[in-house]
């Protein structure tokens, strides 16, 4: 049977919309199904076509875990030798005291509350995605571990691909305009830290909830190198 | 119940002036709650229906969790002042049931499969009820799903056909509800072609339900439209700030 | 607040692959065609207590249906009219998965089929219920008690409360000056109170295969149910879809002609049997 592909590419789609039929590839798994050889969307989104690949990227949504996964959590109850902690996942994730301490928790001499408590702030890798199991993180690595200082910024996850960009042409703009570290988590969690001073602090959050709400429409990346210089240009920053 | 005492249809007309076959005006707003992470404002004519999708979370219920999908939990309720008399608010029996239908009207499209260990919670408030009530209850709940971004095979909507003084019509109201013959409520997901609600109350011959069906149908296929646009309608309503 | 349930009962995976395939040669595991419904057996006037009653077998699965009739006051909005209340109860002895308590989601929708087919095929002429006008009428009270599951617990239970009403007769009653009513249960009417007669036939959807009157063990692997109320004299008098499932819009007419037919056959059985003895 002849491949046909009815959407154009970044065209918006419903649930049920028919995307297209015959031998095509899927690339986004759980926005797309096919049934009788038929390829359909699963949910609102804009569709990704190239060739025979079809996808749909999500407009709004969950995170959903996977390992390897970079997230910030919010530690939300300690236990007796591990944290619950909020990915914005459906499911808490798991962080264990010997993961973080490097070394078994010592219940006579120190308190989980001791070295996370509930509020902290982590940045930590997925290490395990369980069917079945809780969803364990891990902060092993150079940088992982808790947040002691920085501004932190909450947009839709599914927008986060937007944030980084094609090959990470959005996110190195905000670092190269900006001139703050920039710590895109892909539960839709990002930290904005070490700006040269709060004027550049609000521009870069304000330019993440931008390209948070206008995520769907082209021409994003123009549109926000615009927005920063114009922002710039108000606020007097190109003395020098 | 006073049947026949009422003229509900006269020179091809309805009591509120709409042909048999025409719907009443709709309306469907979606994300009109800021808390939910899905939902939709849905009125066919004086009928006004809120739903609101939370999840897919973790339950305080524990054991209602299933080890291989997302469970569904669905309440429809009607608010005290919906309806003529002011109704209790505890749940009558006639709420169970449709809290029942209306979740397996949403069953076969939602993809539960890939939240196992979760619920996706549906709640639905009837503001306003002036007949078709679980119909535009599914219309809304399949739109706030929809906007919650949980994956669905397709869009569901509903409507009543019923037959009234004879004549089979299109999106009937109470009056046409209490004085007609019959009421067939029915919710398609139209880009399956599959129907996930199908009741009657009343009687039809079975000629009558195949025209009702297909009455349905076509009703359902307008409201899907409108589904669509409303679904996108929040995105491209969104103005690039100059 | 209606959820998801689990498996009620756990049927391995090697056993449904069996069953699907099997219907997909046209028989079932348990020996009938797909359009075959269980023999069917009533027992009359079970209940002494009962102004009348059936216990009714549809193969393993056991109904006892009880009507009692009370005197009563009509409803504002009806005052020429008496009432007719149905109402089902799962007790616990009738499964492992039943649990004591009021009516859940599955017995109220039950009742609420089997009331709707009897009220909305006129089954029993309400306005014939009337002792005084607008002021005191029969309330006929059927209760459906399910005594043991095996599936198909709504054709069970319309099969019995239409029986049940097919042997219920009005008591007379005397209206004294005083306005008091003395109900007279050894004498009544000869008019049977019957009018119609309806009973729901339901069909099961495994995949694309349907089959009539599933037992448990079909129950737990069926996608969708349809349940349609069928009159003597041919006409559709309800509707209930249920289940997790779809049904397909074009495959309805054919369910729907399917229900037809074997409501028919039902109630010229249920017929027979009380006729009998």
């Amino acid at each position: 049977m002849e491949s046909s592909v009815y959407v154009q590419n970044r065209e918006l789609v419903t649930p049920g919309q028919l995307l297209g039929r015959g031998k095509l590839t899927i690339t986004t798994p759980i926005t797309v199904y096919s049934l009788d050889g038929k390829y359909y969307s699963a949910v609102v989104g804009l569709a990704d076509v190239e060739g025979d690949k079809i996808g749909v990227i999500p407009l709004e949504g969950f995170y959903y875990p996977k390992v390897g996964d970079v997230v910030i959590g919010i530690v939300v109850s300690t236990g007796t030798n591990s944290w619950e902690v909020d990915i914005r996942a459906p499911h808490t994730a798991i962080l264990y005291a010997s993961d973080l301490l490097g070394r078994p928790l010592n219940p006579g001499r120190e308190m989980l509350s001791d070295h996370l408590d509930v509020g902290d702030v982590i940045l930590a890798k997925v290490e395990n995605v369980g069917r079945g199991r809780a969803t364990t993180l891990t902060v092993k690595g150079k940088g992982f571990g808790k947040i002691n200082k920085g501004s932190l910024v909450e947009i839709d996850s599914a927008k986060v691909p937007r944030v980084i960009g094609k090959k990470g042409s959005m996110l190195q703009l905000l670092l190269n305009e900006c001139k703050c570290e920039v710590v895109v988590a892909q539960n839709g969690r990002i930290l904005v830290d070490n700006c040269p001073n709060n004027d550049f602090k609000e521009i870069a959050i304000m330019s993440i909830k931008k390209i948070e709400k206008e995520a769907h429409i082209p021409g994003l990346t123009d549109r926000i190198k615009e927005f920063i210089i114009k922002e710039k240009v108000r606020r007097g920053l190109f003395s020098g | 119940m006073g049947k026949g005492k009422v003229k509900l249809v006269e020179g091809g007309l309805r009591h509120d002036g709409r042909r048999l076959d025409e719907l009443r005006p709709i309306t469907i707003s979606v994300g009109v709650l800021k808390n939910a992470n899905g939902s939709a404002l849905v009125e066919y004519g004086r009928t006004k229906v809120l739903a609101a999708v939370y999840g897919p979370r973790e339950p305080q219920m524990k054991h209602i969790l299933l080890p291989n999908r997302a469970v569904i939990r669905c309440r429809y309720h009607m608010a005290s002042f919906s309806t003529y008399e002011r109704k209790s608010p505890t749940l009558s029996r006639r709420e169970i049931e449709l809290s029942k239908v209306i979740r397996e009207a949403l069953e076969p499209v939602i993809i539960s499969e890939l939240y196992p260990r979760t619920s996706i919670d549906v709640f639905i408030e009837v503001i306003n009820a002036d007949g078709g009530t679980r119909t535009a209850s599914v219309t809304a709940a399949s739109l706030a799903l929809a906007e919650a971004g949980i994956p669905m095979k397709g869009l569901v909507a509903g409507v009543a056909v019923g037959k009234i003084d004879g004549y089979l019509a299109l999106d009937i109201d109470e009056v046409e509800d209490m004085y007609g013959e019959a009421d067939m409520p029915v919710a398609i997901a139209p880009s399956l072609r599959q129907i996930t609600l199908l009741q009657l109350n009343g009687v039809l011959t079975p000629g009558e339900f195949t025209q009702a069906l297909e009455l349905a149908r076509k009703g359902v296929e307008v409201i899907h439209e409108m589904q669509k646009e409303a679904l996108k309608k929040k995105y491209l309503d969104v103005k690039v700030e100059e | 607040m209606s959820v998801t349930p689990s498996a009620e009962f756990l049927i391995p995976k090697l056993k449904s692959d069996v069953i699907i395939s099997m219907l997909g040669r046209g028989v079932r595991p348990n020996g009938r065609k797909v359009d075959e419904v269980r023999p069917i057996t009533v027992i009359k006037n079970y209940i002494p207590n009962a102004d009348s009653s059936v216990l009714v077998k549809l193969g393993n699965t056991q109904v006892l249906t009880g009507i009692k009739l009370e005197v009563g006051s009509p409803f504002p909005d009806t005052p020429s009219e008496g009432n007719l209340m149905v109402n089902a109860e799962f007790v616990p002895t009738a499964s492992p998965v039943f649990e004591p308590g009021p009516p859940d989601e599955n017995a109220i929708e039950l009742s609420r089929v089997v009331d709707r087919g009897i009220r909305e095929a006129r089954a029993v002429d309400l306005s014939k219920l009337v002792i005084i006008p607008g002021k005191k009428v029969w309330n006929i009270w059927v209760d459906i008690y399910v005594l043991d599951h095996d599936g198909n617990l709504t054709d069970a239970s319309s099969i019995g409360a239409l029986a049940a009403l097919m042997l219920t007769k009005l008591p007379e009653v005397e209206v004294r000056d005083t306005g008091e009513i003395v109900v007279d249960r050894n004498n009544r009417k000869e008019q049977p109170l019957l009018n119609r007669s309806v009973v729901t036939v339901t069909i099961g959807k495994i995949g694309n295969y349907v089959l009539v009157d599933p037992d448990l063990e079909e129950e737990s692997l069926l996608d969708s149910k349809f349940s349609v109320a069928v009159t003597d004299d041919g006409l559709i008098a309800g509707l209930q879809k249920s289940g997790m499932g779809y049904l397909a819009e074009d495959e309805l007419p054919l369910l729907v002609n399917m229900a037809l037919n074997k409501g028919k056959e039902i109630l010229s059985i249920v017929k027979a049997l009380l006729k009998d003895s």
